[in-house]
């Protein structure tokens, strides 16, 4: 393992990371609701009874950049997946997260801050995966 | 009042995505190549997050109901089952494949990220797969 320091960016982070807590405290503090990424879009397919925050927060979360980009100009986002790798890697993610009820957020956050033991299982496994998967294409098969 | 709070928390959510660099899939996969140069940054994003959730969370257990008089809907599943170890492989595989998870995706896609959008496309397929397989089961 070699640390990439010219990459690493502790404090854009920490302070993206302070923001994402305080928004998930916010919906349950204000809507009672756990800031599951899957699991509010999830909730639209089909619409469950009372889906108006779920339209809500994804309205929030889709002008976000939007709003950043009266302040500064919008961060790189580099995709590195061609079409095919990018349809696999979406079917994988979409149905795998309905079926563990949760990703990165509803587990990864949410649940860790909750000690909940079911989502701290998830948390390992699909971080685990993401490794695994990673090393394959990077470094078996060359990418 | 559920729908506006929803909305500002949206928000706050997607910039804080978008300040930690995980709407970048390229950052997310430099995290996930622990053999190769690796940047550790994703730990920050992770550790600044559960610490004011958590935080949060202890204070707002002691509530009963939510600023706009929905219950507080905590979850209650505990179950470690096959169907959480099955979803959580195949959800960490496509998230290793393409450097996205559904939230930054869904910034992404909103920034007019033209791969973001093929990814979240087959995102909600593979989520109605999902709904529908449920469906049929049911009976």
């Amino acid at each position: 393992m070699t640390v990439d320091w010219s990459a690493f960016t502790p404090a854009n982070g920490a302070a993206g990371g302070l923001l994402i807590g305080a928004a998930a405290v916010l919906l349950m503090l204000g809507a009672g609701r756990i800031a599951g990424i899957s699991g509010i879009l999830g909730g639209l397919l089909p619409p469950e009874r009372g889906s108006r925050w779920r339209l809500a927060f994804l309205l929030g979360l889709c002008v976000s950049p939007w709003l950043y980009t009266l302040g500064a100009a919008l961060p790189a986002m580099v995709v590195e997946a061609g079409t095919g790798r990018l349809i696999l890697a979406g079917l994988l993610v979409g149905a795998g997260t309905r079926f563990a009820s949760g990703c990165t957020s509803g587990h990864g956050v949410c649940g860790l801050s909750r000690g909940s033991r079911r989502s701290f299982v998830a948390t390992a496994i699909f971080m685990a995966a993401g490794f695994a998967m990673v090393y394959v294409l990077r470094h078996l098969v060359g990418g | 009042m559920a729908a506006l709070i929803a909305l500002v928390s949206g928000v706050v959510f997607g910039l804080g995505l978008i300040v930690s660099g995980m709407a970048n899939p390229a950052k997310v996969l430099g995290f996930l190549d622990i053999a190769g140069a690796w940047d550790p940054s994703l730990i920050f994003v992770m550790g600044g997050a559960v610490l004011v959730t958590a935080a949060g969370f202890a204070v707002l257990r002691r509530r009963h109901a939510s600023l706009s008089g929905e219950p507080m809907r905590w979850p209650v599943a505990s179950r470690i089952d096959a169907r959480l170890a099955t979803g959580s492989l195949a959800f960490g595989a496509g998230w290793g494949l393409a450097g996205f998870c559904p939230g930054p995706a869904l910034v992404a896609a909103a920034a007019g990220v033209p791969q973001a959008l093929i990814f979240v496309a087959a995102m909600i397929a593979g989520m109605a797969l999902f709904s529908a397989f449920e469906y049929l089961k049911r009976g």
